[in-house]
C-alpha cells in the first residue's frame, strides 16, 4: 500500500469520525491535526486504535504524539515504514 | 492539632527519611522524603533571596516533575501561595491568570519563556535563577505594599496555600482561594476514610492546576507513602497508562471517570497484573454506569469511591460503591454523604430547606470550603449565603435530591456550567472567546448529552462578514485561545441567533436546531 493510499484512508476516517459535514478540501497535508485541535486527546487515542487495527501494526507509546501524528503525510509515512518492517 | 501543608513534609522527612516520596518513571528518577525536604529547603532559600514571603502569590507553569513538586512545597515553606496553570494552555490565558493574581515570581519551564513573554505585557519576566531541571525562576509583577504583608499576625493555617483558576462565565477564569486550613480539612478527612499507610503507592494523574491534585500532593506525604508521577504522555495514552499502573504497582488511583473509561476501552487491562490496586477513586463528573461496569470486569477487586465537590469545596461528599451493581440499574451513582468537617443542606429557590426527597440546590459549609474568589468580592458574596446562625453556606449550583439510603443524588446544574473530562467549562467563556473572531457577529454555545454518556458542545455563530470558516479553521482558532477541553465539537451557522421575546438568545430553540 502506498503512502498516498494510506493518507487517503486516514483522511477519510478523520473526516467521517471527527469532522462530519466538513468540506474535504479543508483537511490537507498542511493541516495540523493535534496542535490545531482537529483531534483532541480522545480522538487521538481512537485514531491510533484505528491505525493499529486497520494496518495490523503497533504504534509505540513514544510515537503517540504530535511529533509523529500531527500531519497526514507524517501518519502515512509512519504507517508505511511500520508495514515495511512486518 | 492540624498542621500546615508544609509541616506535612517536614514531619514525613523526620519519620520516613528513607522512604521514596516521589517517583518519576518517565525520567527514571526518585527522591526520598529526606531528599525532598532538603531540596525544598534550598529552593525556599532561593525564593526568599528574591523577596518571596507571606501573602505573595507565585505562579507555576511547567510540566509535572519532582522539581515542580519541590517548588510547590518551597513556595508553601516561605508562606506564599502557589498558582499553578496548565503549561499546555495558550500563553495568553496563562498570562491573564498570572496578571489577575499578581504573581511576583513564576517557576517556569525554560522552553515556555518566549511564549509567556509574548503574551504578558505587564511583567518583566526577567530570569532570576536557573533552578535546574529545565526550570527557571522569573520575575512576575513587582510586589506592592510589602510592609503590609497579610501574613504578619495571622495563624499560618489561615495563609493562602494555593489559588486554582477555573472557567469563568464572563470569559475570564476565576481564582478559587484555599487556605492551609481548608486544604487540611479535606486531607484529614481522606486520612480517616482511606487509612493510607507508608506502603501505599499513589498515582498522580491529574495535572497540578486541577483540584484532584490536592489529594495526590498532600495525602501520601501525610503517611510517608509514595507518589508516582504520571506525565502528560502516559496520561493521554491509555495503553501506556495501563502498563504504568501495573508496573508501578499503584495501590491508590484517583482520576476522572473519563480517564477510567479510556483505560477500560483502550488500556488492554486484561494483559497486566493490577493486584496491587486497592482503592480507585473518581471525581469531577458523572461516571456512566455502563462504563463503570466495563472497568469493573477488568478490576473487580479494588474498593471504588465517587468523590464529589466543586473546586470551591475540595471534596465535600462521597459515596462508596457497593461491591455488586445490580443488572439493569443505570441510575447514576449517588454523590453520597458529607465528608467529616463539612455539612450539607438542600434548599429551594427561596433558600428554605426542602423536605428529604425533594429536589433543590446543594449548599455546603465547613472546613474544606474556599475562602473566596481571588479579587472578586461581589462574586464571592454571591457564592455564599449566611443563615440565621451566621453560618456561611457555599452555593454549589448543583441540584440534588436526598435519599435515606445513599445520601445525595446529583440531578443537574443551575447555570451554564458543564463538566468535560472532569474540567469545569463555563459555556459563557467559550462564547466570549468566539466573539474575538473577526467574522463572528453573534455566538451562542450549548452542551448536549451524546448517546454514550458524554457531552457534545456546539457553537452557533452568525457571521458579520465573509464566508463560513471551515470546522478545521474554527478549531484552530479556538486552540489559540482556549485549553483543549473547552473547544467546541461542532459549529453551526444560522443567519441569526434565535431570540426570546425579551431579546435574549433563545437557548431552548438552539437545542431544537436541526443537527
Amino acid at each position: 500500500m502506498t503512502e498516498e493510499e494510506i493518507k487517503a484512508t486516514v483522511k477519510d476516517y478523520i473526516l467521517t469520525e471527527f469532522l462530519p459535514g466538513e468540506n474535504p478540501d479543508s483537511l490537507d497535508d498542511t493541516t495540523p491535526l493535534i496542535t490545531g485541535q482537529v483531534l483532541d486527546s480522545i480522538a487521538t487515542v481512537r485514531l491510533i486504535a484505528f491505525l493499529e487495527e486497520r494496518y495490523r501494526l503497533r504504534i509505540e507509546p513514544d510515537e503517540m504524539n504530535a511529533d509523529f501524528l500531527d500531519f497526514l503525510p507524517d501518519i502515512a509515512s509512519l504507517v508505511a515504514a511500520r508495514q515495511g518492517q512486518s | 492539632m492540624t498542621t500546615t501543608l508544609s509541616v506535612i513534609l517536614r514531619n514525613a522527612a523526620q519519620k520516613y527519611p528513607h522512604q521514596n516520596a516521589i517517583e518519576d518513571p518517565d525520567r527514571g528518577n526518585a527522591v526520598s522524603y529526606a531528599g525532598l525536604a532538603t531540596r525544598v529547603l534550598e529552593l525556599s532559600q532561593v525564593l526568599g533571596r528574591h523577596g518571596a514571603g507571606p501573602s505573595d502569590r507565585i505562579g507555576i507553569c511547567a510540566p509535572k516533575s519532582i522539581a515542580v513538586v519541590a517548588a510547590i512545597f518551597a513556595i508553601l515553606e516561605v508562606r506564599a501561595a502557589y498558582v499553578p496553570v496548565d503549561p499546555t494552555a495558550p500563553g495568553a490565558r496563562n498570562a491573564g491568570i498570572f496578571a489577575d493574581c499578581s504573581v511576583t515570581l513564576v517557576v517556569l519551564a525554560a522552553d515556555l519563556l518566549p511564549q509567556l513573554r509574548s503574551a504578558w505585557d505587564g511583567a518583566s519576566l526577567e530570569v532570576l535563577e536557573d533552578l535546574g531541571d529545565q526550570l527557571l525562576l522569573v520575575r512576575g509583577v513587582v510586589a506592592t505594599n510589602r510592609d503590609a504583608r497579610e501574613g504578619g499576625g495571622q495563624s499560618p493555617m489561615d495563609d493562602i496555600a494555593y489559588v486554582l483558576y477555573t472557567s469563568g462565565s464572563t470569559g475570564k477564569p476565576k481564582g478559587v482561594v484555599h487556605t492551609h486550613r481548608s486544604a487540611m480539612s479535606f486531607i484529614d478527612w481522606c486520612s480517616l476514610t482511606f487509612a493510607p499507610t507508608s506502603s501505599d503507592r499513589f498515582s498522580s494523574h491529574a495535572p497540578f492546576h486541577f483540584d484532584l491534585s490536592i489529594f495526590d500532593l498532600y495525602l501520601p506525604a501525610s503517611h510517608g507513602a509514595t507518589l508516582v508521577l504520571i506525565g502528560d504522555a502516559a496520561g493521554k495514552q491509555p495503553r501506556l497508562l495501563g502498563s504504568v499502573i501495573a508496573r508501578e504497582k499503584i495501590s491508590i488511583w484517583y482520576s476522572t471517570p473519563s480517564v477510567l473509561r479510556l483505560l477500560s476501552e483502550y488500556g488492554r487491562l486484561d494483559q497486566a497484573d493490577f493486584s496491587a490496586l486497592r482503592l480507585v477513586l473518581f471525581a469531577g463528573e458523572v461516571f456512566p454506569v455502563k462504563h463503570f461496569r466495563a472497568l469493573k470486569q477488568f478490576w473487580p477487586h479494588p474498593e471504588y469511591f465517587n468523590l464529589y465537590g466543586p473546586t470551591e469545596t475540595n471534596v465535600c461528599t462521597f459515596h462508596r460503591l457497593p461491591s455488586h451493581i445490580p443488572d439493569g440499574s443505570e441510575n447514576p451513582f449517588p454523590i453520597g454523604l458529607p465528608c467529616s468537617g463539612d455539612r450539607a443542606i438542600v434548599v429551594d429557590e427561596q433558600g428554605l430547606e426542602v423536605q428529604r426527597g425533594s429536589e433543590g440546590e446543594l449548599l455546603i459549609s465547613g472546613g474544606s470550603v474556599m475562602r473566596e474568589y481571588w479579587n472578586l468580592p461581589e462574586k464571592t458574596n454571591d457564592a455564599f449565603v449566611a443563615d440565621a446562625d451566621a453560618t456561611h453556606w457555599y452555593k454549589t449550583g448543583d441540584f440534588v435530591t436526598e435519599s435515606a439510603a445513599d445520601g445525595y443524588i446529583f440531578c443537574g446544574r443551575r447555570d451554564r456550567m458543564v463538566k468535560r473530562r472532569g474540567y469545569r467549562v463555563e459555556l459563557g467563556e467559550i462564547e466570549a472567546m468566539l466573539y474575538r473572531h473577526p467574522s463572528v457577529a453573534e455566538a451562542a454555545v450549548i452542551a448536549q448529552p451524546d448517546s454514550d454518556g458524554g457531552l457534545i458542545v456546539t457553537a452557533f455563530l452568525s457571521l458579520a462578514t465573509g464566508s463560513r470558516p471551515s470546522l478545521v479553521a474554527m478549531k484552530g482558532f479556538c486552540a489559540t485561545h482556549l485549553p483543549s477541553y473547552m473547544i467546541p465539537d461542532r459549529f453551526m451557522y444560522p443567519d441569526a441567533l434565535p431570540r426570546t421575546s425579551t431579546d435574549k438568545v433563545d437557548y431552548q430553540r438552539l437545542r431544537e436546531f436541526p443537527q
